[in-house]
C-alpha cells in the first residue's frame, strides 16, 4: 500500500535479535503478586478487597472510578495478604497502594462473564462495557483505558482503525512475538474494535524488520477484505500514534487535536489481543507479554507474566544477570524509565525490562553544543532542540514554550543523535514540569485572588446590609422620641 | 536547577557520534589535500603548518587554563587542532613563522574563546584570523610562490627552509601570481580577462606555466592547502559519505559561484572571468566543503544552509569581481556568519500539526 513519509527519525541499534527468536514462555507462578491500584492513566481504581480475603483468578479486586479509570483483577487464585504501599514501577519510586496476593497454586478461575458468541451482532456499548469490565488499557505503554478510546466511535465518525505493530523501540520483541504466535487473536480483536468504533477499514502497521510478523498477520487478515497490512519503513519513532497515522493515512493530526478528529483511532496489537480474550473468552487482562532483554541479561526471553509479578521474578526466570547492569529500564531504551529497584511489579503497561550495560547506554558527560544541527534534522516533530535547550539553560521557559516545547513527544531521538551527548530530553522534561508547576501556581494565585475579592465583596455587602438594617431601626427610634 | 541523577530521563541508548570523532574525521578528510600541498611547497610549508597548529593548541590550552576549564579534556575534542589546520591551509606557504603564531592569537583567544569557547563563536575562527592577517600584513599575505616540490631540484634544502620560515629570507624569483590575482591585476591595467587568462595559461611574464589540468589538480601557486580542487573534493565527498556534512552548503556555494561567473562572462567576457575559472580557482573548494560548512557558524536547518550557501557563493563572486581583493571567500564566509542567527530564526522547520505561523492545522473536511 502507498505510505507517506514522516519527517526526520533515527536508526538506533535495534538489538532485537537478542530475544526475537525466543517464543513466548509463561512465567511460573511467583510466590507473591503485587497489584497496584494505579496501572493506567486516569483515576486510581477503588479497592474492593481487604487483607485475608480469598480471591479467584480473574476476580475484580479494584473497581474503576470516574470516567477515565480501569478495573484490576486478581491474576491468580489465592489470599490477599495485605494492602500496602510499595514503590511504583516509576523512576520517582514513590509508594502507591498495592494489593498483595499470596497464590494458592490452584490457579482457579472466578466465575467469568459469558463469552460474546457473535460480537458483530451486539451494540457497541456492550463491547465497550466488556472491555471496561476486563480492565483493558493501552498496552503499548501509554496505558490509556481502552474502553474510553473505543467510545470515541460515538463522538467522532471513525473510518480507520490503525493497529500499531510498529514496535519501533529497540530491544522490544513482545509485540513481534504476539503477532507471530497469536495473529488470529489480534486480527479478531481488531475486527471487534473496528465494529465497536464503526470503522469500516482496518490497517495493521508493522515495521519491515519483522517479516515473520508481517507474514503471520497477512495470513490471518486474508479472509477479511477490510483489513490491510502496511509494511512500514524501519525508522524510530514510527510507532508514535500521530506519526503512524501520518505514515499510513497521509493525515497530519493538528496540534491539540486527537487522531479521532481525523477519523482515525490507533490501538496496540497487544490491546487487540486482550480485547479478543475479553470478548470471546470472557477473560480479563491479568497477564501480558514482557520482553526481558539487554546486554547484561543472561538469557533474554519473551515472558507472559501475570500482572503483579515482580521484576526480580522475571529476571530470575531469565537466569539473572551475566554482568553487572548499568541500569534496569522498564520499557524500551528510548522512552523507557529507570526502575527504582527490582521489587516493583510488572503492570499492564510493562512492555520490556532491560538490563543494559554501560557500553549499550553509552552515556558520557555533556560537551558543548557545536550546533551540528543533527537534532533539528532528525526531529520528527519539526522542533529545533538546539534552540529549545539554549532557552531552557537560561531559564527562559516561555521562550522554549513559544518554540513548540509542548509539541515535543519526548521520543528521545535528539538526545540519541547528539554528538555532544547533551541530555536534551532531560531538559525538555524539566521545562515541561516547571511550566506545569508554574501554571498550577498561577491558577492557584488567581483562584486565591478571586476568593479574596469575592470575600471582600461579600463583607462589603454584609456591611451594607447591616447599615441598611440599622437605618430603619434608627428612624422608628426618632419617631418614638417624637411620640 | 535541572533534576539530579535519580530522575534522569532517557534515552538509555546513544549513537556513537562524538565531537572528537567529528573533528578528527574532518581532519582526516583534509589530509589528502594537505599532504599534497606540503609536498608541493616543501619544508617551509611544513614548518609553517606545524607552527600554526602548535600555536593554536597552546593558545587554546592557555585560554582554558585561565577560564578554569578542564584543559586536557577540552583539548582532546580536536577543535583547536582543526582551527589551526584550516588556518594554515589558507596561508601563503612560505610565510614567516610569526604569521602562524599571530593567526593563532586572532583565531583562538579573540575569535573563539572570547565568545565562550567551542560552539559559542559567531565567526569562523580560522577565517577571522586569515582576514585579520590579510588586512594587517597585505604584502606577506599575498606572497605566493610557484610549486617547489619536495626533493625536486628547485626545492629549498632544510637549512634554506629554516631561513625562509624562521628568518623571513624568501629567495628572489620564486614568487608567482595566483590565477585570480593575475587576472585582477591585468584587468586593472586594461587587459581583458579572456586575454589575461590565455597569457596566464602560457606563462607569459611568469616563472611557471600552468594549464587547466594543473589548475584542477593543484600544481599551481596558491595557499598552503587550497590548491588542489580535486583532492579537496575527494575529502568533501568523504565527509558527505560519513554524514558529517550534507550537500546543501557545498552545492549552493559552488553552484552560485558558477552561475554568476557564467552569466556575467557571457554578457561581457572582457570584464568577467568564466564560471568554471571561479570554481576551480583560489579557495573555492576548500571554502565550500570545509569552511562554509563549519557547524558552529552556519545555520542548523537544511533550508537555512541553502540560503547560507547561496549567500557565500554570491558574495565571493561580488568581492572577487568588484572589490580590491582578488579572493573573496574568507570575507564572504564571515559576512554570512553574521547572518547565521537571523537565517536560523527564519528557517525553522514547520512544527508537526501546526502551520508555519505556529497555529494548529485546520481540520480538513472532517466533522
Amino acid at each position: 500500500m502507498k505510505l507517506f513519509p514522516i519527517r526526520g527519525g533515527i536508526h538506533p541499534e535495534y538489538r532485537k535479535e537478542l530475544s526475537g527468536e525466543r517464543a513466548i514462555e509463561a512465567l511460573p507462578l511467583p510466590s507473591r503478586l503485587y497489584i497496584p491500584l494505579q496501572q493506567h492513566i486516569g483515576a486510581p481504581a477503588e479497592i474492593l478487597v481487604s487483607a485475608g480475603d480469598l480471591v479467584k483468578k480473574g476476580q475484580v479486586i479494584a473497581r474503576r472510578q470516574g470516567p477515565i479509570s480501569a478495573h484490576h483483577h486478581a491474576s491468580t487464585s489465592g489470599r490477599v495478604v495485605e494492602v500496602t504501599e510499595i514503590p511504583a514501577p516509576h523512576p520517582s519510586g514513590l509508594p502507591q497502594p498495592t494489593i498483595v496476593i499470596e497464590p494458592d497454586g490452584k490457579d482457579e478461575w472466578a466465575a467469568l462473564p459469558e463469552p460474546i458468541a457473535d460480537p458483530f451482532a451486539v451494540a457497541p456499548e456492550v463491547i465497550e462495557e466488556r472491555v471496561a469490565e476486563s480492565g483493558i488499557v493501552g498496552m503499548g505503554g501509554a496505558t490509556f483505558p481502552a474502553a474510553v478510546k473505543l467510545h470515541l466511535g460515538i463522538q467522532y465518525r471513525i473510518d480507520t482503525l490503525l493497529i500499531n505493530g510498529a514496535e519501533c523501540e529497540p530491544y522490544l520483541t513482545c509485540d513481534d512475538r504476539l503477532m507471530r504466535e497469536h495473529a488470529e487473536a489480534i486480527v479478531d480483536g481488531a475486527r471487534i474494535m473496528a465494529h465497536t468504533l464503526g470503522a469500516p477499514r482496518i490497517v495493521v502497521g508493522i515495521e519491515e524488520n519483522k517479516p515473520q510478523a508481517l507474514a503471520a498477520i497477512t495470513v490471518a487478515a486474508n479472509p477479511f477484505p477490510n483489513i490491510e497490512v502496511a509494511a512500514l519503513p524501519v525508522k524510530y519513532p514510527m510507532g508514535s500514534e500521530r506519526h503512524l497515522t501520518l505514515a499510513i493515512t497521509g493525515l497530519e493530526t493538528p496540534a491539540r487535536k486527537l487522531t479521532a478528529d481525523l477519523g482515525v483511532v490507533v490501538h496496540n496489537v497487544a490491546t487487540a489481543r486482550a480485547v479478543h480474550q475479553a470478548v470471546r473468552l470472557g477473560r480479563p487482562l491479568i497477564a501480558r507479554v514482557v520482553t526481558v532483554s539487554g546486554g547484561a541479561m543472561r538469557e533474554p526471553k519473551n515472558i507472559e507474566a501475570p500482572i503483579g509479578a515482580r521484576v526480580s521474578d522475571l529476571i530470575d526466570f531469565c537466569g539473572g544477570f551475566s554482568q553487572r547492569p548499568e541500569r534496569i529500564i522498564q520499557g524500551g531504551p528510548m522512552m523507557g524509565t529507570p526502575l527504582p529497584n527490582l521489587e516493583v511489579p510488572v503492570v499492564k503497561g510493562t512492555s520490556g525490562i532491560l538490563a543494559l550495560t554501560a557500553d549499550e547506554i553509552n552515556e558520557r558527560p555533556a560537551d558543548p553544543c557545536i550546533r551540528c544541527g543533527a537534532c533539528v534534522n532528525i526531529c520528527a516533530c519539526g522542533l529545533t532542540p538546539v534552540e529549545l535547550a539554549a532557552h531552557i539553560r537560561h531559564d527562559d521557559l516561555e521562550g522554549a514554550a513559544k518554540l513548540g516545547l509542548s509539541d515535543c513527544v519526548s521520543c528521545g531521538s535528539c538526545s540519541w543523535v547528539c554528538p555532544s551527548h547533551i541530555p536534551l530530553v532531560h531538559y525538555f522534561n524539566y521545562a515541561k514540569g516547571a511550566l506545569n508547576a508554574r501554571d498550577r501556581e498561577q491558577r492557584k494565585t488567581e483562584r486565591t485572588k478571586t476568593l479574596v475579592e469575592a470575600n471582600a465583596a461579600r463583607q462589603e455587602r454584609l456591611a451594607a446590609q447591616r447599615a441598611a438594617a440599622r437605618k430603619p431601626k434608627a428612624a422608628p427610634a426618632a419617631n418614638e422620641v417624637q411620640a | 536547577m535541572i533534576g539530579g541523577e535519580a530522575t534522569k530521563s532517557g534515552p538509555f541508548a546513544h549513537s556513537t557520534n562524538t565531537v572528537q570523532q567529528t573533528m578528527f574525521t574532518v581532519i582526516l578528510a583534509l589530509s589528502p589535500a594537505t599532504l599534497f600541498n606540503l609536498y608541493l611547497f616543501g619544508w617551509p610549508s611544513i614548518f609553517l603548518f606545524g607552527v600554526t597548529i602548535g600555536a593554536c593548541v597552546i593558545a587554546e590550552a592557555i585560554c582554558l587554563a585561565l577560564a578554569g576549564r578542564p584543559v586536557t579534556h577540552t583539548l582532546s575534542d580536536g577543535s583547536a587542532i582543526l582551527t589551526g589546520w584550516l588556518l594554515a591551509m589558507t596561508l601563503p606557504p612560505w610565510a614567516p613563522w610569526w604569521i602562524g603564531v599571530l593567526g593563532a592569537v586572532f583565531a583562538i583567544p579573540l575569535a573563539k574563546q572570547a565568545f565562550g569557547g567551542l560552539g559559542q563563536n559567531l565567526f569562523n575562527p580560522a577565517m577571522v584570523a586569515r582576514v585579520a592577517l590579510l588586512v594587517s600584513f597585505p604584502v606577506v599575505m599575498t606572497a605566493w610562490i610557484a610549486p617547489h616540490p619536495l626533493f625536486s631540484a628547485s626545492a629549498p634544502g632544510l637549512a634554506d627552509s629554516i631561513a625562509i620560515t624562521f628568518g623571513g629570507q624568501v629567495p628572489d624569483g620564486v614568487t608567482a601570481a595566483t590565477a585570480l590575482g593575475y587576472v585582477k591585476t591585468e584587468l586593472s591595467r586594461g587587459i581583458p580577462v579572456f586575454q589575461s587568462l590565455v597569457e596566464y595559461g602560457r606563462g607569459t611574464n611568469l616563472t611557471y606555466t600552468p594549464d587547466l589540468m594543473d589548475l584542477a589538480t593543484g600544481y599551481k601557486p596558491g595557499s598552503l592547502g587550497e590548491t588542489s580542487a580535486i583532492l579537496i573534493l575527494i575529502g568533501g565527498l568523504f565527509l558527505m559519505r560519513r554524514r558529517i556534512i550534507t550537500w546543501h552548503i557545498p552545492v549552493t556555494v559552488l553552484g552560485t559561484l558558477f552561475l554568476m561567473g557564467t552569466l556575467f562572462n557571457l554578457l561581457d567576457p572582457a570584464r568577467f572571468a568564466p564560471g568554471l575559472f571561479h570554481v576551480i580557482s583560489g579557495a573555492t573548494f576548500l571554502g565550500a566543503f570545509f569552511i562554509a560548512t563549519d557547524y558552529v557558524t552556519s545555520p542548523v536547518s537544511e533550508k537555512g544552509q541553502l540560503i547560507f550557501g547561496i549567500g557565500v557563493g554570491l558574495l565571493t563572486w561580488v568581492i572577487r569581481t568588484f572589490a580590491g581583493y582578488p579572493e573573496g571567500m574568507a570575507f564572504a564566509v564571515l559576512l554570512m556568519n553574521s547572518l547565521t542567527p537571523i537565517i536560523d530564526q527564519y528557517t525553522r522547520p514547520r512544527l508537526f500539526g501546526r502551520t508555519r505561523k505556529g497555529e494548529p492545522l485546520p481540520l480538513k473536511g472532517k466533522a
